[in-house]
């Protein structure tokens, strides 16, 4: 059994099983308030499933991509609720949740997932499909793009405003069971800090 | 230990991120068990200043190594812990988000009650960690590179209060500013210290800042260093214009005697204005040779008695938000629940948010 965390759009959290799928799931569509509405979605998830931490055999994370303020609240609670309950970090990229729901629910074949990067940007994966076992099939991204390219592309196309935690951790389930290694540790920001040197320093005399 | 001895004498482990240290500390009750500073002061070092992603960024990457060093280091577990407690502000957003939403998680995953604390309080709170007597009221002093305050805290855990603080610049931010001018390196503090000392405090007469009788009226408590760094950069021009030399040393050590000199007086003001003969420092200026020699100086000619902490204990720390949630404990005051969020400019009549 998992807790599953995923701050890459909104904040959504949920506890998951192998066997019985989503056990409980609470999520918040705002995409500025993870920060505040984490710690309670956490407490729910944990009390609707009527589980104890020591019932869980780790959490699940969505590293991205996705906007960092958000991204890293996530990736934060994640890590320090695994130090608490003293179960392992296991990190998924939130772009595959997205694609491993549109598979489970009946969709195949190609499809470009995207999510909204702001500064009129896209967050964008490219999949090939599902295989044997239903995971999905990742053939490019995840990464950062303006909309006019992706717009131009012949493929079916997946906008997605939210990402599901419950997904995100089904899917780490089911990567977990066989033997498909996680995401790295490094958070998918895509982009850089947002700095420039400055030119040193200004003249304040005429 | 018997449960009255723990109300009095909580463990409690402090989170802080809300600038460029993230800070874990470790407190039974006023004993400090551990104090892990991880800075990300050197990459900000380019930027001649904190860049609050690049900060953000590596609060995440450095805060549970910080917490396993720091439960190391106090030979504790988490499940020993009574409380935990984190900055929620003031600070960085970004950066207080990434210690808001640990502490929050950790808090849910052990099942212990959480304290979200106020910052600019923490650098008080600070001070229960020294072994000595505190006693209040006090009036407290923080100086760095994103704050200069002004307080009277009458009470730690009931009673503080704004008396003024800064209009524009830090005092840390205007050493930062004027070490560039100077061609010196990121963090300016250290550097102006050093290049102060074979100067003349007394070779250049730079303003200030509100310390006019014009000012006083409406800023009788509140500090100002924009027009001192732009006063010490056309002093710096005009040199340089003329083809002369600039005398690093003297400009340097007329600077921070300026800084020292405002600020110092406004708090030994403070303090005889309110018949409060305490001052106590906090904040990384504290670490200033000449802040802390003008302090000394003039509070023992006005006799109010001096408190600064040792210097782990001025800088960001995650122990001082541990002592300051141990306080919280200890007076019987209810968790913050898992609701509040960052607040970049909490005010510090907000002890616990």
């Amino acid at each position: 059994m998992l807790l599953s965390i995923d701050t890459s759009a909104g904040t959504s959290v949920a506890v998951v099983d192998r066997d019985r799928g989503i056990i409980a799931e609470h999520s918040e569509a705002d995409t500025r308030r993870h920060a505040e509405v984490i710690g309670e979605l956490i407490a729910r998830c944990l009390t609707d499933a009527g589980v104890a931490v020591t019932g869980l055999s780790g959490v699940a994370v969505g590293m991205g991509p996705g906007p960092f303020t958000g991204l890293r609240v996530g990736i934060a609670a994640a890590q320090s609720f695994a130090l608490g309950a003293a179960r392992p970090v296991v990190r998924v990229v939130s772009h595959d949740a997205i694609a491993y729901g549109h598979y489970a629910s009946g969709g195949s074949g190609p499809l470009l997932v995207t999510t909204d990067a702001r500064r009129r940007e896209l967050y964008w994966s490219e999949y090939a499909g599902a295989d044997e076992q239903g995971l999905p099939v990742r053939v490019e991204g995840p990464g950062l793009s303006s909309p006019d390219p992706i717009a131009s592309r012949d493929i079916r196309r997946l906008d997605a405003q939210e990402v599901s935690a419950g997904a995100l951790g089904t899917l780490a389930e089911a990567m977990h069971l066989h033997g498909r290694s996680f995401a790295g540790e490094e958070p998918l920001y895509l982009r850089s800090p947002d700095v420039t040197l400055a030119a040193g320093p200004k003249r304040v005399s005429g | 230990m018997t449960r009255e001895h723990r109300a009095h004498e909580p463990l409690v482990l402090g989170i802080e991120t809300s600038c460029d240290e993230t800070g874990v500390g470790i407190v039974r009750g006023t004993t400090l068990l551990a104090n892990v500073i991880a800075s990300s002061m050197d990459e900000h070092a380019r930027y001649g200043g904190v860049v609050p992603e690049i900060a953000a960024r590596a609060h995440l990457e450095a805060l549970t190594p910080t917490l396993t060093t720091a439960l190391e280091q106090a030979d504790v577990t988490l499940a020993d812990l009574d409380a935990v407690a984190v900055t929620s502000g003031p600070g960085l957003s970004g950066a207080l988000m990434v210690g808001v939403g640990a502490a929050k998680a950790l808090a849910v995953s052990l099942d212990k009650p959480l304290y979200a604390v106020n910052h600019l309080v923490g650098h008080v709170g600070a001070d229960v960690l020294t072994g000595e007597d505190v006693e209040h009221p006090t009036v407290a002093l923080l100086v760095s590179g994103g704050h200069t305050s002004l307080l009277l805290v009458r009470d730690l855990v009931n009673d503080v209060e704004m008396l003024g603080e800064t209009i524009d610049d830090a005092a840390g931010e205007a050493f930062d500013k004027v070490a560039r001018l100077l061609g010196l390196p990121y963090p300016g503090g250290p550097e102006i210290d050093r290049a102060a000392a074979s100067g003349d405090p007394t070779a250049i007469r730079f303003p200030r800042g509100l310390s006019l009788p014009k000012d006083m009226e409406k800023h009788r408590y509140d500090f100002s260093f924009s027009g001192l760094k732009t006063a010490v950069a056309r002093w710096v021009e005009q040199r340089r214009d003329a083809g002369e030399e600039v005398p690093v040393a003297d400009v340097a050590a007329s600077f921070r005697e300026a800084v020292a000199d405002v600020l110092i007086t406004k708090a030994v003001a403070a303090c005889r204005d309110l018949g409060v003969p305490r001052l106590l420092l906090g904040g990384g200026v504290v670490a200033n040779a000449r802040v802390r020699a003008l302090a000394e100086e003039r509070c023992a000619a006005a006799g109010i008695a001096l408190r600064i902490p040792p210097f782990s204990l001025c800088t960001d720390n995650g122990a001082m938000i541990a002592a300051l949630g141990a306080q919280l404990v200890a007076a019987g005051r209810p968790p913050s629940g898992l609701g509040f969020g960052a607040d970049s400019t909490l005010p510090v009549t907000s002890i616990q948010a």
